[in-house]
């Protein structure tokens, strides 16, 4: 079983993100579930979603607290937040942020994998606004292999319609190919 | 609707079957966390995929009083509520399952105030724990959906016509994403057959209901409503049983993991059913002899099917998601210790109250209330309840 947790803002999109690689995963027959961190919505506050895939049923009806990757869709909350708490030794962190991964200083000692992209600048570009959610799902699925870009094509633009769709999947592809991973 | 398998809400999913059960009233009113059934059934109706009438209604007590007089004429009725809602409707509730009306709730479990809270834990069923209801309890979102179906199946019996709470865990399970079954509408019309009732309320043919009693004749309104309950029991069974043969998926009043050679068992309602199930798995692998006893049905009351499932085994640890206030034990465990008194063989009950109000019951919480239920049972401290993870 492969779990994920999503730091973002309220309106953000984390909890669209956890649910579009759910259903991508559920698609190609998996088991998964994805889940907000229960309560009111505020906008701006900082939020958390989660994710499970397995491909056996999951019996787990709680928070994830020991996640095999963390997604961060907002570089303001490293001041506020360990994004690496709890997270199993090796497990990966994908970061939005101009920065190479070696070069994150809240990070310096912490033995997970970084990722980064620079998902601020392609969703200005591809979306002409900085909501990244789409867009960190391409360097998830380039970073965990976890699902293809392809099984997430049919949900998101079902989720967002055939134009909107594919500007999000442009920012999505790009964030697959533009991904800085620290080897 | 064709039957297909996809990731989906679980609140989508019900107000779907909701469609496919081919409703023709639905009455509520919007409230955390059951606002995105109703939002979805509005929707649906709206964009004519259901002919249906959705009755936006000021409060949940008109929304319950809407679902009385439609169910009244022999509407099909469908109403969902939590928390604050069902506490208000309560009054009314309470007159549905006296006038013998088959509504269908989904109640979405949510703690009351105070203090305000919006999360899940069952003490909004226990309210209403009296009323005359028959209660299912489900685990997840596949037994959301399907028992949606059998619902209606076993209220709208001849042989019942009783309201039914299909009671399923607020946020845990109306918040979640994750695979769900769909069966084909074929499946659903040969399962549901068209609701006929025998004494509907009607013009040309008078009848009443929900009339004054005299004393003379209360005591045997209330145990008409006693034995319709009772006799409901082999009409739910015969509801499940038949849902099992048409889609593979099977329900039982009490369901059982791993308990044939447990010594000891955790005894949960609800979703934390699974999580104690992969505890469950795990401790096994580490020697302990324990198994899970699932309460689906709690009224009426599977009093044998318990007794069967647990009479031989050393003790339960029954996990409450409620306190009664001033009572002996939480809900469950005050009953279950009540099912088994006197009964030779009957297993020593230890009580945990846990996950109130949202709190998470990870796996290691699991873990403990399990291990440490067992120690007290073997020390005979098995009075009253325990609070887990109380602070101060």
């Amino acid at each position: 079983m492969l779990e994920i947790r999503l730091h973002g803002r309220g309106g953000q999109g984390a909890v669209t993100s956890a649910e579009l690689v759910a259903i991508a995963a559920i698609n190609k027959g998996n088991f998964a579930q994805a889940f907000p961190s229960f309560g009111p919505e505020r906008r701006g506050a900082p939020v958390v979603a989660f994710c499970r895939v397995d491909d056996k049923k999951i019996n787990i009806r709680a928070k994830v607290y020991h996640p095999d990757v963390v997604i961060v869709l907002d570089p303001g909350l490293l001041t506020l937040i360990d994004p690496t708490e709890g997270m199993n030794e090796n497990g990966i962190l994908i970061l939005n942020t101009k920065k190479a991964p070696g070069d994150i200083a809240a990070l310096a000692g912490k033995s997970v994998r970084v990722v980064t992209v620079d998902a601020n600048t392609i969703a200005l570009e591809e979306l002409g606004r900085p909501i990244v959610n789409t867009t960190m799902l391409g360097a998830f699925i380039r970073a965990t292999g976890l699902i293809d870009i392809e099984d997430i094509r049919e949900p998101l633009m079902e989720r967002f319609g055939s134009k909107l769709g594919s500007r999000n999947m442009k920012a999505l592809e790009r964030a697959y190919n533009e991904v800085f991973i620290k080897e | 609707m064709a039957k297909v398998r996809k990731g989906i809400e679980v609140s989508i999913a019900m107000a779907d079957a909701v469609a496919q059960a081919n409703v023709d009233v639905i009455a509520a009113y919007p409230i955390t966390p059951q606002t995105h059934i109703v939002e979805h059934l509005a929707e649906i109706v709206a964009n004519g995929e259901l002919d249906a009438e959705f009755v936006p209604v000021d409060s949940e007590h008109s929304a319950m009083s809407v679902c009385c007089g439609s169910a009244a004429v022999g509407a099909r009725t469908f109403t969902s509520t939590s928390s604050q809602g069902l506490a208000l409707m309560a009054e009314i509730f309470i007159i549905s399952a006296a006038m013998r009306l088959p509504i269908v709730m989904a109640l979405a479990n949510r703690s009351l105030s105070s203090p305000l809270s919006i999360w899940n834990d069952h003490t909004d069923t226990m309210l209403v724990r009296d009323a005359g209801w028959i209660h299912i309890f489900v685990e997840n979102g596949q037994e959301s959906y399907d028992n949606i179906f059998t619902a209606f199946r076993i209220a709208e019996d001849p042989e019942v016509m009783l309201p039914v709470a299909v009671n399923f865990d607020g946020f845990i399970l109306t918040h979640m994403i994750e695979p769900i079954e769909y069966e084909d509408d074929e499946t659903i019309a040969a399962y549901l057959p068209k609701f006929q009732m025998k004494n509907t309320l009607h013009p040309d043919h008078p009848v009443s209901m929900g009339c004054f009693g005299m004393p003379e004749i209360y005591t045997e309104a209330q145990m008409q409503r006693e034995s319709a309950i009772r006799e409901s029991y082999p009409v739910i069974l015969k509801a499940w049983d038949e849902w099992g043969k048409l889609t593979g998926r099977h329900y039982r009043p009490v369901e059982t993991y791993r308990t044939e050679d447990a010594d000891y068992c955790i005894v949960t309602m609800g979703s934390y059913g699974e999580t104690a199930m992969e505890v469950v798995d795990s401790l096994r692998q580490e020697g302990e002899k324990v198994g899970v006893v699932k309460i689906r049905l709690w009224r009426p009351f599977p009093n044998e099917e318990f007794c069967r499932a647990v009479l031989g085994k050393k003790s339960l640890v029954v996990l409450d998601r409620a306190i009664s206030f001033g009572g002996p034990g939480g809900p469950v465990a005050s009953e279950l210790r009540s099912a088994l008194y006197q009964k030779e063989g009957a297993p020593v009950i230890v009580n945990t109250v846990a996950g109130l109000a949202g709190r998470d019951v990870s796996r290691n919480d699991f873990r403990k209330i399990i291990l440490e239920g067992k120690a007290k049972a073997q020390r005979g401290e098995t009075e009253g309840f325990d609070l887990y993870g109380l602070r101060g």
